[in-house]
């Protein structure tokens, strides 16, 4: 009950911090949907049925990397920035139970990634004419990809913030691996036109089966064939994000630590 | 829940070593209830050590710590919940105004001040809607303290909470600290400053390389009551000094032989800078006054 309550307050304390902060919420928020204005307004003429078609790809593909935006490299570089600040610190030095401010973080990031899905199916729906899927299952789909991709990728940046010494280079430790699963997973580039070598590495991680599990919700069952195995494979989407959740747990519970590099 | 008379901070024996290297080496503290008790040293004496200890931020190799009646190592967080901690780096200020902030920190504690309350003690309530990064350097400490204080601690720890004050700020902070602890609240400070362990503290506990040199109230620490007076003049175009526990004595004899006024005759007691420097010996050179 009073973690609930607590996380409750962490949640809105820190929802209010984000986006009062500028260049986070810039980097963190706002890109996916710059990049779905750039791409669709770019590469709308390559796809069938124009921006529209466009919009029907890069909605859900921008939508995966957005959600790991807000959950993993928000926290990998957030954490990072309040163990080095002292934030961490006094946390510790109060009643604040250890599992409401996880759970602050985890309200946190559930808020973003939904405002964050809106934001961008909104803009697909109204500004490119994308259709919107009529049949609720694939609502269904959506809402379960998004809280466990979320999930899997909020427990990833928690122990990622654990491995850089310094907030300064948390942020590097997080952009780069991110930058790079962005490319293997087809958000830049479509999966059709990787290479098999690159293809693989991607699918190592949640960020390629997010994506290709958001396109099934918004994409014609025809564009199945378009996928690397030929079809959406559902059922491998739900259990690698699931792995990754498990492995995302252990990781944290092995790295995680209150302390920053001054505190000794 | 615990005692309520017995000291507020019971320290016997405590040992702390980094690497083989003591830093605390064998320290015995008690504090009052209601009092404030300043630990002074200069950089490197023990004292953040020390600190981090009580509040359970390390744990010691040895010795016996009572903390409001427990081991601060194994407290949860109803202990915490009646203990308050100044950092002595200050933490990154919120974006958010200063009022919500503290009415956010009060709900982790069980019977919390007000915010207004809390702002009204460390006298920024005429900020309580500002950006707490909006704040003066001053008015942050002052909020950090804030913050200390919303649980309503029965324990406040200070850790060198002037440095980098102009003195007029300093001297409203001390006034603040008295008040809180005549409101009944004790507090452990930690300072390199002298002159913040005269003005404040009922005790001072003076620590040198990891042990404690002297303990006792400001104005007998170190036998500075009954030190010798030193009574120095010029006599042959050479200066001349004397110890003695007699100075009324020997400025009389003095005046007696040169028949009338002694040239630049002075009659000096050790002040309390004195007597710190003495007790911490050579290890004041190069490090804050």
């Amino acid at each position: 009950m009073t973690v609930l309550r607590l996380g409750a307050s962490r949640a809105v304390l820190e929802l209010r911090e984000y986006f009062r902060e500028g260049l986070q919420v810039v980097f963190t928020f706002a890109l996916p949907f710059l990049l779905l204005l750039l791409f669709t307004s770019v590469f709308g003429q390559g796809f069938a049925g124009g921006s529209a078609g466009a919009a029907a790809y890069y909605v859900p593909t921008l939508t995966a990397m957005g959600l790991m935006a807000v959950s993993f490299q928000n926290l990998g570089t957030a954490i990072a920035a309040e163990r080095g600040d002292g934030t961490l610190r006094r946390l510790r030095g109060m009643p604040l139970p250890a599992a409401a401010y996880f759970a602050g973080k985890a309200g946190m990031v559930l808020a973003l990634a939904v405002l964050q899905t809106a934001l961008l199916v909104g803009t697909g729906a109204a500004g490119f004419g994308m259709d919107l899927p009529a049949d609720p299952r694939r609502w269904l789909d959506l809402a379960w990809i998004l809280l466990l991709g979320t999930a899997a990728c909020t427990l990833l940046g928690i122990a990622v913030s654990s491995a850089a010494r310094t907030a300064r280079a948390a942020q590097a430790v997080v952009a780069l691996p991110f930058l790079l699963l962005q490319f293997a997973s087809g958000v830049f580039v479509p999966v059709q036109a990787l290479p098999p070598w690159l293809l693989n590495v991607g699918a190592a991680f949640p960020l390629r089966w997010m994506a290709q599990g958001l396109r099934s919700v918004f994409l014609p069952e025809s564009a199945a064939a378009a996928e690397a195995g030929g079809s959406w494979a559902l059922g491998t989407v739900a259990l690698v994000l699931a792995a990754w959740c498990a492995g995302g747990s252990v990781l944290c519970l092995l790295t995680f630590r209150w302390k920053g590099a001054r505190d000794g | 829940m615990t005692e309520t008379d017995g000291p507020v901070i019971d320290v016997r024996g405590l040992r702390k070593a980094y690497g083989g290297a003591p830093a605390v080496d064998g320290v015995d503290l008690e504090a009052g209830r209601g009092r404030i008790t300043a630990l002074l040293g200069p950089n490197g004496a023990g004292k953040s050590t020390t600190v981090e200890i009580l509040e359970g931020f390390r744990t010691p190799d040895a010795g016996h710590v009572r903390v409001l009646g427990a081991d601060p190592a194994r407290a949860g967080r109803a202990w915490r919940a009646r203990i308050g901690i100044v950092w002595q780096e200050p933490v990154e200020p919120s974006p958010l105004p200063v009022r919500d902030l503290l009415r956010h920190f009060a709900g982790y504690f069980p019977d919390p001040l007000h915010p207004d309350e809390a702002l009204e003690l460390v006298g920024l309530s005429d900020r309580a809607r500002s950006g707490a990064r909006a704040l003066s350097g001053g008015q942050r400490r002052r909020l950090d303290v804030a913050v200390g204080l919303v649980g309503r601690p029965e324990l406040l720890f200070l850790d060198e909470p002037t440095t980098g004050f102009d003195p007029a700020s300093r001297r409203r902070f001390w006034a603040m600290v008295r008040s809180l602890a005549d409101g009944g609240t004790s507090v452990l400070l930690t300072t390199h400053y002298l002159e913040e362990a005269e003005a404040l503290a009922d005790e001072v506990v003076v620590l040198r390389a990891g042990r404690v040199a002297a303990r006792g109230d400001a104005a007998t620490l170190g036998g500075r009551r009954t030190a010798r007076a030193t009574v120095s003049w010029t006599e042959g175009g050479a200066p001349r000094r004397v110890a003695t526990d007699e100075p009324t004595r020997t400025v009389a004899d003095l005046a007696a032989r040169f028949g009338g006024e002694v040239p630049e005759l002075s009659v000096h007691r050790p002040t309390l800078e004195e007597v710190y420097l003495s007790l911490i010996g050579g290890e004041h050179e190069g490090a804050a006054a």
